[in-house]
């Protein structure tokens, strides 16, 4: 990789929100002046110690951080390679990571005397992340969701109900999450004067991926230091599953300049990588184009429309991916590989049973490719894994795909 | 430089009359019925043509284009198809200014060169891209400019006194103003709030000022016709296509459409222009 590429890597994005030639502020001019205010007041909560210290108090006594680093010993046995460890983000509060970005975004908000906050969902798990923060901090919270994601996630529509949120059923475009998100803009654009719009990926206009980012950095930095703690040195490779890619980022960032650090995002290829389109690797099986702010890898056909994708997981179901992702990729710091809806369906399985933990299905498609990669570096080495969150949601999902009735 | 646009800005100037901006989705309903309407807009009194291009993520729509860009999608409609449209509709009208209208992701995929070069033989004398703020189109800017089609920026309520100039700067044809905080199609503007918003903007530069989003009915066209250079009707003339498809009749849309324009277009030109207006900075 160029070495100027590899001296910018803890500098980006730039003044311009780009990552090499990723990223940007690709928004109708309404919003633009938000997002400058947005970058302003991150600016000022950056240097800000009462901010720091605010969202230091809430991460360790409402989210219960830190999450612990926990080695995978039977699943390391199982593969009989190098050591496995699990960064637990699914015993965070809400059972995933989303709650770290939500927190950091909800107390932004406030800092910027915002009185209301809008999301999008496509699994829920952001959806539930945002109404319990909204709770939390007693700021009317409207989600939008789309009409066929509503339909398949039942049981996170009541949860953020139940948490006092209104769910807004999306039915423009294909009725899934990347409508939900073009429908959260335009609600953004219309309430410009009091909403914050909490994005809940590495997604959107600058400066949402690099503080989303920020915000998700807690896991890496941590499990580096467990790491160090526990080996006496750093990982031989880090790993996590990639949608929008806001829990892989958040592992890798703090790894980036570790340079003997492998890393590497596993995207979700549904039914194979292929012309079908019946997957969601924007980085394997995509181009790049401009969605939703930023410029980045696509899922689209020849002429720039979008393609909807296709994943057995729900929060990787988005024909994009973080622009900073598409950014790593493209030097090469990190190497994206995918995995099927099947392989995925049979590392949650073996994830239960080896180690008694129900992964998330997004996490499940990092477990499928952690076997390779722990073989393949061999015993004496250690990987460490995200497992971004929690399988009960999916329980219903994974029966349907086992052909069994609950 | 001069072009259909600046000419037909200078001609409706010495009348001391507003323009009407006619927007359509291309390919909406399908091809055919899309150049009828076209065809139909100038002799309606439409004097200048906004022609959208589909995406599958208007995310600075509300419902009415949404469905119109849904529905031309359907058709098979693309920035492609758009501009081979545009291309037949100038074998019939080589005088009315056509300006593109659409996102950044299909201009993305074609390339800037590649667009710029293609619109221009199709016949467009401008593009909005809605999603390409002034600091994100320097590249695209200059591929437009080799082809001398006016890249129109757009000013918004949001739209401080420190942001405006960035925004004037660079900018060509003439300045769009949206009307509304919010979607296509969505809340009405007030006349006064038109007034002051577009004075604000003339005192800032020489271009013509036209006001859209948000303008529906002809009583609400002839107050912002008082004080704009032109008025953008978009979302009126595409519910009148929906209407048509929903009564089963389909053929009737472009006579639908053509009624409605005519209505706008009456209000537009009739509407009661100070002498202040003609001159930009005076």
């Amino acid at each position: 990789m160029p070495d100027d590429a590899r001296r910018n890597w803890l500098n980006l994005p730039d003044a311009n929100g780009r990552f090499g030639e990723f990223g940007g502020r690709y928004i109708a001019e309404t919003l633009m002046p938000l997002v400058h205010d947005l970058e302003r007041a991150y600016r000022e909560a950056q240097q800000s110690n009462e901010f720091r210290a605010q969202m230091d108090a809430f991460l360790r006594d409402y989210v219960g951080r830190p999450s612990p680093l926990y080695f995978a010993e039977r699943l390391t046995q199982h593969h009989g390679g190098a050591k496995i460890y699990f960064k637990r983000e699914e015993l965070n509060h809400t059972g995933a990571h989303k709650i770290n970005n939500c927190l950091g975004q909800i107390l932004l908000a406030l800092r910027m005397g915002k009185t209301r906050i809008i999301a999008e969902t496509g699994a829920g798990q952001h959806g539930v992340a945002t109404a319990t923060v909204c709770a939390r901090f007693g700021l009317p919270c409207t989600v939008f969701m789309g009409a066929v994601d509503i339909e398949r996630q039942k049981p996170n529509v009541f949860r953020m109900k139940l948490l006092g949120a209104e769910v807004r059923p999306v039915t423009s475009g294909a009725a899934t999450l990347k409508d939900a998100m073009n429908e959260a803009l335009r609600d953004w654009v219309t309430n410009v004067e009091n909403t914050f719009y909490i994005i809940g990926t590495v997604a959107g206009p600058h400066p949402y991926p690099e503080l989303v980012r920020d915000f998700q950095s807690v896991i890496g930095k941590e499990a580096r230091e467990q790491h160090i703690e526990k080996e006496g040195r750093l990982p031989d490779a880090i790993i996590a599953c990639v949608g929008g890619g806001s829990n892989a980022i958040g592992l890798f960032h703090p790894f980036l300049q570790d340079e003997s650090v492998a890393i590497y995002g596993v995207e979700a290829a549904g039914r194979g990588v292929d012309d079908r389109f019946e997957h969601s690797a924007a980085i394997g099986g995509g181009r790049p184009g401009v969605l939703h702010g930023n410029r980045t890898y696509l899922l689209q056909n020849e002429d720039g429309q979008i393609l909807e994708g296709h994943s057995i997981s729900a929060g990787l179901d988005y024909p994009g991916v973080g622009p900073e992702h598409a950014y790593l990729h493209s030097i090469g710091r990190a190497t994206y590989l995918s995995a099927t809806d099947d392989e995925a369906l049979t590392a949650f399985q073996q994830c239960a049973q080896l180690e008694g933990i129900l992964p998330a299905l997004e996490s499940a498609h990092a477990l499928a490719r952690v076997g390779d990669l722990a073989k393949q570096l061999g015993p004496g080495k250690s990987i460490i894994l995200n497992l971004s969150g929690r399988g009960d949601k999916d329980i219903f999902t994974v029966a349907d795909a086992l052909g069994t009735r609950i | 430089m001069t072009s259909r646009l600046t000419n037909r800005f200078a001609a409706l100037r010495t009348q001391n009359r507003a323009a009407l901006i006619a927007y359509v989705m291309a390919d909406d309903p399908d091809p055919d019925g899309s150049l009828a309407i076209l065809r139909a807009l100038p002799q309606a009194g439409a004097d200048i043509i906004e022609l959208g291009f589909p995406f599958t993520d208007p995310m600075a729509d509300g419902p009415a284009i949404q469905r119109a860009g849904l529905r031309s999608l359907k058709s098979g409609g693309s920035l492609k198809r758009t501009l081979a449209l545009l291309a037949r509709f100038r074998e019939t009208d080589a005088d009315t200014p056509v300006i593109l209208m659409g996102y950044a992701n299909p201009i993305e995929t074609m390339g800037y060169s590649a667009f710029a070069a293609q619109a221009k033989a199709a016949g467009a004398d401008g593009l909005i891209a809605v999603d390409i703020p002034p600091e994100e189109d320097s590249p695209l800017r200059a591929a437009l400019q080799n082809e001398n089609i006016a890249l129109i920026r757009m000013a918004t309520p949001t739209t401080d006194a420190a942001r405006l100039p960035k925004i004037l700067e660079g900018a060509s044809g003439f300045v769009y103003y949206v009307s509304v905080t919010g979607v296509t199609g969505a809340k009405a503007i007030g006349p006064d709030a038109a007034r002051l918003a577009v004075q604000r903007i003339k005192r800032a530069t020489d271009l013509p000022v036209a006001v859209g989003f948000g303008v529906r009915e002809p009583d609400q066209a002839r107050a912002i016709a008082e004080v704009a250079d032109a008025v953008v009707v978009g979302s009126a003339f595409v519910d009148e296509i929906a209407k048509t498809i929903d009564a089963g009749r389909i053929q009737d849309a472009p006579q639908s459409v053509a009624q409605k324009v005519k209505s706008l277009a009456d209000a537009v030109h009739g509407a009661a222009r100070t002498a202040q207006q003609e001159g930009a900075r005076a």
